[in-house]
């Protein structure tokens, strides 16, 4: 299933890599991939875990830059 | 500007304006540090606290702890104005590169400003204003001049003229009257239409066109992921470096802490990639930008990556190279006039809708009066027999392929040359004549091999699935440098996998198609390019690039601006790496201040900010 998450107000490039590096590394996600200059994360996660891929996406985006607002798309 | 980011101007001048008074101040008087701390305050007084709700959250080494930190150290190393300048600049610097961003994203946004807001459903004769995605397929919309069409469908009532623009970039509107389709992105210029739509919302070219927009920069360039592994390798690496410089040289050389917590805290300044790693994505979607501003649609940044170092373009021929449309190329009675075996020809094909029998009626040009025509017999494979009223009596005309005239036993004299279809022409008394049918090519074919040949590319080549000797004269006529006939769909996949053993290491092939019936073969090529994009479905959904129009000459631009945006992101992994080593080495032999490092950061930034906006303009051939 692919997820897209627009994440509003993202600023920082580095961070955006950051996050991107982070979401690849949870468990359940097959690619993953955050543009920072369209400020949309699609994950593509493995079916029946696209809830908990979500969640665990919150909370690393909320750490890294917590000025993003996390809104999921679709 | 934003709320956010005008609060932000605002707290830099006043910033700025401490820091010139302190400036003044410093000869003069010992309370110079006030307005200095004063300046530091309104400029950052956030970083430090940002730095420590990082790390308590377990994010150390962000940028704000090490602006934090050297900027401290520069005080603590006696530094003051440096660590003032230091702070200030880094955010000058941030709010440049924020509002280049968002200039960026929103100019972007206006160049796809084709999302209809609304549609007028037409129901029971009440029209009544909804969101496009509660139409349904087969309902009536109604479009007033102004407006955008909101969805895919065919015009059951009015004529106007619609402006395409920003969808394929051409600015010439396109007329359209009953029973013409209209595509959703485009603007009504003048009449009132009604049309019945053929797709839903979400199935609409206008849908699925922003649908690849926003996914583009998802799919990233080899270079962007070059620069984040350097980014999150760099920033550690100089920070190391940076705790060796004021540590090692006065444990060892027994020298003044001072100097080297100086230069410690100037490397933490350059220790940020913040340049490079908003540079070379803003560049890539700047590009990409410009590209479908053109009418050309890119799946991918790493797409313009490839099509920048095109070496083998492999042509499908008809409808990409040739229009597809068959016309009358030859006509060769053997005695009298070519009118009259036209006319001929034009009576034996009287009845048949056949694309070939179509082109031979237009070719002839005037109406033909069915009294002349009985006993049609259509002889499958072979051609027509009839019966023709001509020279004031009945014949038996016989008009087909060479298998028909052998049938017949007439013996024709085969032209030496035929580049297309022949249609043979005999009556009871012999053989008549030869009309050939071929397919034409496209208008702007020959400008857009010129234009890749120019660009670098080094082997055209040419597929079809059309005889080979039809497709060598079209090839020889148009400098194609390989064709390769009588191919099947299957074929046409095995011959672009061969060529692409062939091509040479870190170059690209790429295949342009018409996206009917071709999708493997887009699929397996570097590039796939799909032409004619505008309300083909299959070609959007199987290509890399599509084309919104039909001219293959826009490939040539999709190189260009492939190319330049290489070309700046280059210029900027070069430039931006190049100054932070330069401004290190300077630094820690002593011959750079820490106002070096401060241009080694913002300085950088903001050059390869500008010159990554650059991608964005793309004037078109037209301008060169």
């Amino acid at each position: 299933m692919k997820k897209i998450i627009k994440l509003e107000g993202l600023c920082c490039a580095n961070c955006a890599a950051k996050i991107e590096e982070g979401v690849k590394k949870i468990p359940g996600v097959k690619e993953a991939s955050l543009s920072f200059m369209t400020q949309r994360l699609t994950i593509e996660a493995k079916e029946g875990m696209e809830d908990t891929v979500v969640e665990a996406a919150r909370k690393i985006t909320h750490k890294i830059e917590p000025e993003a607002e996390f809104k999921v798309l679709r | 500007m934003t709320k956010k980011q005008k609060k932000m101007v605002f707290r830099l001048a006043a910033s700025a304006v401490f820091f010139a008074a302190a400036v003044v101040l410093e000869k003069s008087s010992a309370l110079a540090w006030i307005p200095f701390i004063l300046s530091y305050l309104l400029a950052g007084y956030d970083i430090p606290l940002k730095a420590c709700r990082n790390i308590a959250k377990g994010q150390v080494f962000d940028e704000n702890f090490l602006m934090t930190i050297a900027t401290f150290g520069a005080i603590v190393a006696g530094a003051l104005e440096e660590a003032v300048a230091v702070m200030l600049f880094y955010q000058v610097g941030e709010l440049f590169s924020d509002y280049a961003v968002n200039k960026s994203r929103r100019s972007i946004k206006e160049l796809m400003d084709i999302n209809p807001e609304y549609a007028n459903l037409l129901k029971d004769g009440i029209e009544e204003q909804v969101d496009p995605y509660e139409v349904n397929v087969g309902d009536t919309i109604v479009i007033r001049p102004g407006e955008k069409v909101p969805l895919d469908g065919i015009v059951i009532r009015g004529n106007s003229s619609l402006d395409a623009k920003a969808l394929t970039g051409e600015s010439v509107p396109v007329e359209v009257g009953e029973g013409s389709n209209v595509v959703s992105g485009s603007i009504n210029l003048n009449g009132l239409l009604e049309v019945k739509t053929t797709k839903l919302f979400d199935d609409s070219t206008v849908a699925k066109i922003l649908e690849l927009v926003e996914n583009a920069s998802s799919r990233k360039a080899k270079a962007e992921n070059f620069i984040t592994r350097f980014a999150r390798v760099y920033t550690p690496i100089v920070v190391i470096l940076a705790v060796m410089l004021a540590i090692i040289p006065p444990v060892v050389l027994g020298d003044g802490w001072g100097v080297w917590v100086y230069r410690a805290c100037s490397f933490l300044v350059v220790s940020c990639p913040c340049a490079l790693v908003i540079s070379v994505p803003l560049s890539f979607f700047g590009g990409l930008g410009a590209a479908s501003k053109q009418g050309i649609l890119l799946k991918g940044s790493n797409y313009l990556e490839a099509i920048a170092c095109l070496d083998t373009v492999v042509f499908d021929k008809t409808g990409t190279l040739t229009n597809g449309r068959f016309q009358v190329s030859d006509v060769a009675p053997v005695h009298g006039e070519r009118e009259r075996l036209l006319e001929l020809a034009a009576l034996g094909e009287y009845h048949s809708n056949h694309p070939i029998a179509l082109s031979v009626k237009e070719a002839y040009g005037k109406p033909v009066d069915p009294e002349r025509i009985r006993a049609v017999e259509e002889i499958p494979g072979h051609g027509i027999h009839a019966q023709i009223q001509a020279d004031g009596g009945w014949h038996e005309l016989y008009i087909g392929n060479q298998k028909l005239m052998e049938q017949q036993q007439i013996v024709i004299d085969t032209p030496s040359e035929i580049f297309g279809t022949a249609l043979y022409l005999a009556d009871e008394r012999g053989y008549l004549g030869v009309i050939v049918i071929s397919d034409t090519i496209r208008s702007d074919v020959p400008e857009a091999l010129k234009g890749l040949r120019s660009q670098g590319v080094q082997s055209l080549v040419m597929l079809t699935g059309d005889k080979e000797d039809v497709g060598k004269a079209v090839a020889e006529k148009l400098g194609i440098d390989q064709v390769y006939g009588n191919l099947l769909p299957g074929g046409k996949v095995e011959k672009v996998e061969q060529l692409l053993t062939q091509k040479p290491f870190g170059k690209t092939l790429a295949f342009v198609g018409d996206g009917i019936n071709d999708a493997p073969v887009l699929a397996r090529a570097d590039i796939g390019i799909a032409m004619g994009g505008i309300g083909s479905d299959a070609a959007v959904e199987a290509a890399d690039v599509v084309i919104m129009d039909d001219e293959p000459s826009k490939i040539v631009d999709a190189i260009q601006i492939g190319k330049k945006t290489m070309g700046i992101v280059r210029q900027n992994i070069v430039f931006a790496i190049g100054v932070k080593v330069l401004v290190l080495v300077l630094v820690a032999l002593g011959y750079a201040s820490m106002w070096a490092a401060v241009f080694g950061d913002v300085g950088v930034s903001v050059l390869a900010i500008l010159n990554a906006m650059r991608a964005l303009l793309y004037k078109g051939k037209s301008a060169h």
